[in-house]
């Protein structure tokens, strides 16, 4: 294990590709907490296809990829944190923009380059073309999106759980969820320079979705998110560095498996954890009652 | 204008995108009616692990995606209860045959052309046993769908009542899964993986909110569909030959496609409400009619025999 680092260390790709993909994993898996608890887990697989559009737009007219990415994405989240609730089964309208957006992505891309290379590269992720610039951007805006997201960490737990009740009380339900896809929409941006345009969720909603399988409270399972996330792309670029197949495979594979593992542990444990104590006032307890 | 049929590959691509657009609209117009637009959309990304794996054992691609596509479509069929309001364990799927997808033509020397070719399609490698395979299937799809086509509309306008009229619903959507698996094969070598739903919900969802029957529906988006690839197709055949800013590169055929059907799609969706509205409108106005119509009472036996 150790003679690979000796193997890899005067190799600067390594260092940057651990670098860019451990602030991918931390942030992605806490801003993927929410997604998962407010069910935006369609937004993200969204967002992600407006970016392609945007990063190939922007190549083709000489801004930098990754802020052509930002511009659209933000864009595209503002305009879905406005429609709100109006989107919500709306499957068929959704699907014909974003299958009009990602053919908008192809064009640019073919009127820019005409290497499939870097097509391949930005739908599936290309770890090893990081470099020293791209990690200092991506490291800035993952500290950014951290900060306000600690800011505003209570009220957007709440507003999340129990939009309704927190309206009530006086959170601005509306403003947090706009402020959000904002912060979304800066994670997907990240992202997709890690893990590509078509894997972003298995970085972003997976780690928290098997996180969610096994533990309940809010900070524990953000917690566990972040442990498997940074798991899932330590292990993939380790994996990689022996096996020489695509990073972006071995990460998929290891989140895979991980989803699959905590559900089944999931469905094991229910039982044991959720067996109601017999109510005080009650003498006639059943106990096959309680196994619902 | 018609010199660019001199080309075999070109004429071949027209044969076979005619037979896809025949196809994929009448499945297209069920897909919606059975609410299943995302269920193509998810076939396709697993298809793409299939013919990623056809392309690394050097067979043909569409023996590979038939495999991945009808064996997840009978998965599908048989747990969709279950599995709907599974967002999540779908999407983890759907990352997972795409990353091995991705796997399989890395494995594979010269992947990013093909990589390209099955995400966004081709026209331009397109042999005439390609159409011929296409043309093939394409008429077994629509052979099944026009025997099953009654019951098949029963069960998917309301599952319930078929179903309490002795339907094997259950089979039903078994089998037309099959059917949506065997349409995608055979639409990904033009479109694509990625864009399949222009061609496969596109034409059906402008068709369904103009047209006011059924068969009217499948009618008019099977035009639709013919119009939109044959566009699609002329268009990234002359642009290189013709346009002078465009002259070094060919417009993706999948591009064409998508942006003529969401080109289409997005004033019909906004002006169908004034029209969609009215008639609503004449529906309620209409009373009631006591005892049941002629044509009614004819139709009755008719969708019971076909059941059987």
């Amino acid at each position: 294990m150790f003679e690979l680092f000796h193997l890899y260390q005067d190799q600067d790709f390594v260092f940057w590709a651990f670098a860019a993909g451990t602030v991918v994993a931390i942030v992605s898996a806490i801003v993927g907490y929410f997604a998962v608890l407010r069910s935006q887990t369609f937004a993200a697989h969204a967002l992600s296809h407006i970016g392609f559009a945007g990063s190939t737009g922007a190549a083709l007219f000489g801004i930098s990829s990754f802020a052509g990415m930002f511009l659209f994405t933000i864009l595209a989240a503002l305009g879905m944190g406005a429609l709100g609730n109006r989107l919500r089964g709306r499957d068929i309208e959704i699907g014909m923009f974003l299958s009009f957006v990602l053919g908008l992505g192809v064009l640019f891309l073919n009127l820019y380059t005409q290497q499939a290379t870097s097509t391949v590269n930005l739908l599936f992720g290309s770890l090893w073309t990081v470099r020293a610039a791209d990690v200092r951007v991506m490291l800035l805006c993952g500290l950014g999106v951290l900060v306000i997201l600690a800011c505003i960490f209570r009220p957007l737990l709440f507003a999340s759980i129990d939009p309704q009740v927190a309206r009530v009380r006086g959170v601005p339900v509306r403003l947090l969820s706009l402020l959000f896809m904002v912060l979304l929409a800066i994670t997907i941006a990240e992202a997709v320079q890690v893990i590509g345009v078509l894997l972003s969720f298995a970085l972003l909603v997976v780690p928290a979705a098997s996180a969610e399988h096994l533990v309940h409270r809010p900070l524990a399972a953000i917690g566990l998110a972040i442990l498997l996330g940074l798991g899932f792309t330590w292990g993939g670029i380790l994996l990689a560095l022996v096996g020489h197949w695509p990073v972006s495979f071995y990460i998929c594979a290891l989140a895979t498996g991980a989803f699959f593992l905590t559900y089944y542990l999931q469905t094991r444990r229910i039982p044991r954890r959720y067996k109601p104590l017999p109510h005080p006032s009650c003498e006639c307890y059943d106990p096959a009652e309680s196994q619902v | 204008m018609f010199d660019i049929f001199a080309y075999s590959f070109i004429r071949n691509a027209f044969i076979a995108g005619t037979c896809v657009a025949i196809v994929a609209a009448v499945v297209g117009y069920f897909l919606i009616v059975r609410g299943l637009t995302f269920a193509g959309h998810s076939l396709a990304h697993i298809g793409f692990a299939g013919a990623a794996g056809a392309v690394f054992l050097g067979i043909h691609p569409v023996i590979g995606l038939l495999i991945f596509t009808i064996g997840s479509g009978v998965g599908i069929g048989f747990l969709a209860r279950t599995l709907r309001e599974r967002d999540i364990a779908i999407g983890v799927v759907t990352t997972f045959t795409l990353a091995l997808g991705f796997l399989f033509l890395s494995l594979y020397r010269g992947y990013a052309e093909k990589a390209y070719s099955i995400l966004f399609g081709t026209i331009v490698g397109i042999s005439s046993l390609d159409s011929t395979v296409t043309l093939i299937f394409s008429i077994l799809a629509l052979a099944v769908l026009c025997f099953l086509f009654r019951p098949l509309l029963f069960s998917s306008v309301d599952p319930e009542v078929a179903q309490a009229r002795g339907m094997p619903v259950r089979l039903l959507s078994v089998l037309f899964l099959v059917i949506v698996a065997i349409t995608i094969s055979i639409s990904v070598q033009i479109v694509g993986v990625l864009l399949i739903f222009t061609l496969l919900v596109g034409p059906a969802a402008t068709a369904i909110r103009i047209a006011r029957t059924p068969l009217g529906a499948i009618a008019l988006s099977i035009v639709l569909g013919i119009i939109y690839i044959w566009v699609g197709i002329y268009l990234a055949a002359i642009t290189p030959l013709n346009f002078y800013p465009l002259n070094t590169v060919s417009l993706p055929i999948s591009f064409c496609v998508a942006t003529i059907s969401f080109g289409v799609y997005l004033p019909v969706r906004l002006l169908s409400p004034l029209w969609l509205n009215r008639r609503r409108r004449e529906l309620t106005a209409q009373p009631q009619p006591l005892a049941m119509q002629p044509e009614q009472a004819k139709m009755e036996p008719e969708v019971l025999r076909s059941s059987r």
